[in-house]
């Protein structure tokens, strides 16, 4: 049992009755009292503050870090424009995701936002191709159609913010980087803060109307609902950007041109088709079918797939999904059947996001 | 009137021959929301430790076991259409289900309430 990190805003969790687990190494609020429900709620009807600094930000300054990270993702970065944030996913020679992340162009340096649990294997992995600086500051998320509002309260310059835009300003003293982007499908900020700024400034904003703190139960219901993929549940290193159905995370330059680790795989799977697709997936009735279910054609039948992500989505009112289908039964519309407790419970495959982003373009 | 307890944080109310089961109020704060209950059929005959009801919340489903030998009596069929009843009268309308005993006696070996409040502090 190793110990587990506190983020800067650890006492600040507490005080606000934070219920603290374990959570890739890091010692995080995963509720408060009000409960899931109530935050998942809250966070799409006005704002909702999460503290994100689990994982792990990145600076690449050296003048090889775009040709390096076209190196390791299937991904434009040479052509990201400064003051622009981008997904990227990382991809192994058998064109699995080694983990999916953030990266920004902030001029003369790329800002990289990694998950916790992969920081142990990404930043070495990056680092074996360009310099690796690992930014030791607090990371806030504010999501939600009241963010914007919050946020300007302490610089008005977010407003000029568009979705995937980024930043350098300072909100308490200190720079901090904004991004207009996030993990909801909601309208929102991250916001990197010198970490002897971050309980100033989630402070700042929990004063603002409309702004409540939100657990990472809650993220993960948002998220789930909002049709993102989850590290190691949805993507790992088995499966490929092409049957995750990230396709779009792959700008046309480079899946035509390849350069990256498991091209040839995943260049093979864009022309042919992949087997396999990531889906939606909306089980009849109430009961929440969970990462792990079997998914199968009939009543009975043999399994053909699995669920990867699952749970209630407090916004849609019942039970959403994601997991993975032979391509022939990926189209929504068609019904599989998920075995749950010794019954075969049908769902329909969904378009994804379950609930309409609001993103500000 | 005797209300007994488990260390599964079950609640048992006797009301004539039969018991009237639900989960405490420190049950249903550490379980949260609830957004599905599975119940079983009136008229099942269970075992001390069955999973008979399955209970799920945002972040997690969870088993109910039977606290007792007996026979399901009768069940509470308004948590299943609303199963944030639980949450918001564990003791009352949030109940379970009704079991006739096999041994009454046995409600003997289950906590009383001032045993089951040292349990959860």
């Amino acid at each position: 049992m190793t110990d587990l990190k506190r983020t800067p805003l650890f006492d600040l969790h507490v005080k606000l009755g934070g219920k603290m687990v374990p959570f890739a190494g890091w010692e995080m609020p995963v509720q408060y009292p009000v409960g899931v429900m109530k935050e998942h709620l809250h966070t799409r009807a006005l704002a909702g503050l999460f503290d994100v600094s689990h994982m792990a930000q990145l600076r690449l300054k050296a003048a090889d870090r775009v040709t390096a990270l076209e190196s390791l993702m299937p991904v434009n970065v040479a052509e990201l424009k400064p003051g622009r944030q981008r997904y990227g996913l990382l991809t192994a020679a058998n064109g699995g995701i080694l983990d999916d992340l953030m990266f920004a162009n902030m001029g003369d340096w790329h800002y990289v936002v990694v998950n916790a649990a992969r920081a142990d294997h990404d930043i070495p992995h990056i680092s074996a191709a360009t310099e690796v600086e690992v930014l030791d500051r607090a990371l806030l998320a504010l999501q939600g159609p009241a963010a914007e509002a919050a946020l300007a309260t302490l610089n008005g310059e977010v407003r000029d913010m568009k979705f995937m835009d980024a930043r350098t300003m300072p909100l308490i003293d200190g720079p901090c980087i904004v991004t207009r982007s996030g993990y909801t499908g909601e309208d929102g900020f991250e916001i990197s803060v010198p970490k002897e700024e971050a309980v100033a400034l989630a402070e700042a904003l929990l004063e603002q109307d409309g702004v409540e703190p939100i657990g990472l139960g809650a993220r993960d219901s948002l998220r789930l609902e909002a049709g993102l993929c989850l590290y190691g549940n949805d993507i790992d290193t088995e499966t490929t950007p092409v049957e995750a159905d990230l396709i779009w995370a792959m700008q046309k330059r480079r899946r035509e041109n390849g350069g990256f680790p498991g091209a040839d795989v995943i260049q093979g799977q864009l022309s042919d088709g992949p087997t396999r697709k990531r889906v939606g997936l909306r089980p009849e009735g109430r009961a929440p079918v969970r990462q792990g279910v079997t998914l199968h054609a009939e009543i009975e039948g043999p399994q053909i797939g699995v669920v990867t992500s699952g749970g209630f989505g407090p916004s849609v009112g019942g039970p959403v999904a994601m997991g993975y289908l032979p391509t022939e039964l990926s189209t929504p519309g068609t019904t599989v059947f998920a075995a749950l407790r010794g019954k075969f419970i049908p769902l329909a495959v969904a378009e994804t996001p379950f609930v309409q982003q609001t993103y500000k373009r | 009137m005797s209300v007994k307890y488990t260390e599964e944080h079950e609640w048992l109310r006797v009301d004539g021959d039969e018991v009237i089961v639900g989960i405490t109020e420190h049950a249903q704060s550490q379980l949260g929301d609830l957004v599905f209950v599975e119940l079983p059929e009136a008229g099942t005959d269970v075992e001390k430790g069955d999973e008979v009801v399955v209970i799920e919340s945002v972040k997690a489903a969870s088993d109910i076991e039977a606290p007792l030998d007996g026979t399901i009596t009768a069940i509470n069929e308004a948590i299943v259409e609303d199963p944030t009843l639980v949450n918001s009268a564990p003791l009352g309308d949030g109940w379970f289900f009704r079991m006739k005993l096999a041994d009454m006696s046995e409600l003997d070996g289950l906590m009383d309430e001032a045993a089951y409040k040292e349990l959860v502090g």
